[in-house]
């Protein structure tokens, strides 16, 4: 499983990369897309859609289940990456390529875990 | 607590992900992923451990007349070697299970039942055990493997012979272990299902897995495979509340016979399984409220995005039978979203 270092991750296994101040792009971790299975479709968010931290925002499907994209950060969302619509089996296949969408002016990164704490909450979260 | 079948130190080596189910701890995909899985069996092969379904058996003069009064198929004509499907019904018509039902000998049958209703079948059938006949469930002491796809003919026929046609058996030897073969499977494709004394189960998957066109396939699999060949799965499409001819299973009740349930059966035809095919973004899963013309009319049983269609299905019981291009409506988390009804099965093999 990979968990790249510069990236900030959340307990409810999103990843966030920070592009600016204000500024980020979240998508799904690699733990997360194997937990998930397949992919096989995805809802992403509206553009200019507010995004409120640890609420729902959109979800993904695999064959099995649906599962709830929790916004790790609080802002405004200004790009969806609308290539997923077509083809969601990307976020299994480059899970940190594939960003889910881009939030601006967001408010802060405070309380997002490093690539070490996360590692650590995936390990209790296996056991 | 949850049974293991004889395999599941095989599905671990394996990477298998292990869920619970009908009472078993089995793998519900590998690493390989459910698309794959289901791929194979369609293009290639696949295997399954299906060894968590029941075994119950009939004996005596009297099995033929018990299996005609407690099951809704006619067992009258079936011959030696040859495997029929019936529908279990309580009195009020709704369904115990389904199982399929191989004639062995003479005077003996083998029914095969879901795991998660071994139990009560096993009870039920008791019950109403009439005459001169010894009943047996040997179930713990049967494992069972499926081998589906277009190939599995030619990955099994290096081991055995096989059974020529559809729904018929025969008795063989894999590795110098008895074994039955019969034709049959939940893929909707070509295939086989092995029977085997739970001793002999290991040696036979080690060896049959070690030609590589053999694809480990788990329960996800064999859920979207066997809802792309239309089939129903008890406690979706069928249950206690449900009578066969509701679901579709006229093929598999004979009214010309008495047995337990026929006027049950009778008294309740209110509903109708149909298929949906999703037009709108979105899957309908099980439980999705359908619509028609704003009307509620049923809900959905089974949905998910299928591997070899390439999209979304369901299907539903709905209050009036609807033909093929009925324009309806599923409720998907709050969402009304386009589907269409499609003639069931969604999939069928080329022959």
């Amino acid at each position: 499983m990979k968990t790249p270092l510069e990236l900030k991750y959340s307990k409810s296994h999103e990843w966030v990369k920070i592009t600016g101040e204000h500024e980020c792009e979240v998508g799904l971790t690699d733990y997360a897309q194997d937990s998930l299975g397949d992919l096989v479709f995805v809802n992403l968010p509206e553009v200019d859609q507010e995004a409120v931290k640890e609420q729902t925002i959109c979800d993904v499907e695999s064959v099995k289940a649906v599962s709830d994209v929790y916004s790790p950060v609080t802002g405004k969302v200004s790009e969806i990456n609308e290539e997923l619509l077509d083809a969601p089996e990307k976020i299994n296949e480059d899970p940190y390529g594939a960003w889910l969408f881009k939030v601006v002016d967001v408010e802060d990164f405070e309380g997002l875990l490093s690539a070490e704490e996360y590692e650590k909450v995936v390990e209790e979260e296996a056991h | 607590m949850a049974f293991k079948t004889p395999l599941y130190d095989e599905h671990v080596r394996l990477n298998g992900k292990i869920v619970e189910f009908g009472g078993y701890l089995l793998p519900v995909q590998y690493p390989s992923g459910v698309i794959a899985e289901h791929m194979a069996v369609r293009t290639g092969a696949g295997i399954f451990d299906v060894s968590h379904m029941g075994e119950i058996l009939y004996k005596g003069k009297d099995a033929l007349a018990n299996l005609n009064y407690v099951l809704t198929n006619d067992f009258t004509n079936l011959k030696i070697g040859r495997i029929r499907y019936s529908v279990m019904c309580y009195e009020d018509g709704g369904c115990v299970d389904d199982l399929i039902v191989y004639r062995l000998g003479e005077e003996s049958y083998l029914c095969v039942v879901n795991a998660g209703n071994r139990v009560k079948d096993a009870a039920w059938m008791k019950e109403h055990l009439f005459g001169d006949v010894e009943f047996k469930d040997i179930s713990d002491d049967v494992a069972q493997l499926a081998i589906q796809g277009p190939l599995s003919g030619e990955v099994l026929g290096k081991y055995t012979e096989l059974p020529e046609k559809y729904y018929s058996f025969i008795e063989t030897t894999i590795l110098g272990k008895n074994c039955m073969v019969s034709q049959t499977g939940y893929t909707g494709e070509y295939g086989f299902e092995i029977y085997c004394r739970k001793e002999d189960v290991v040696e036979i998957y080690r060896e049959l897995l070690k030609d590589e066109r053999l694809v480990p396939c788990g329960l996800g699999a064999r859920d979207t495979l066997r809802l792309e060949a239309g089939m129903p799965l008890y406690g979706h499409e069928m249950d206690e509340t449900v009578s066969p001819l509701e679901t579709g299973l006229d093929f598999g009740v004979k009214l010309h016979k008495d047995f337990i349930g026929k006027e049950g059966i009778l008294n309740r035809v209110n509903r109708h399984r149909i298929g949906i095919k999703m037009i709108g973004r979105g899957i309908a899963r099980e439980h999705c409220d359908v619509y028609k013309d704003g009307e509620l009319i049923g809900h959905t049983t089974s949905g998910t995005h299928l591997p070899y269609l390439k999209g979304a299905y369901a299907m539903a019981l709905v209050k009036e039978d609807l033909p093929a291009g009925t324009k309806i409506e599923v409720d998907i988390r709050g969402k009304r979203v386009e589907g269409e009804v499609t003639a069931l099965p969604f999939y069928k093999r080329e022959k």
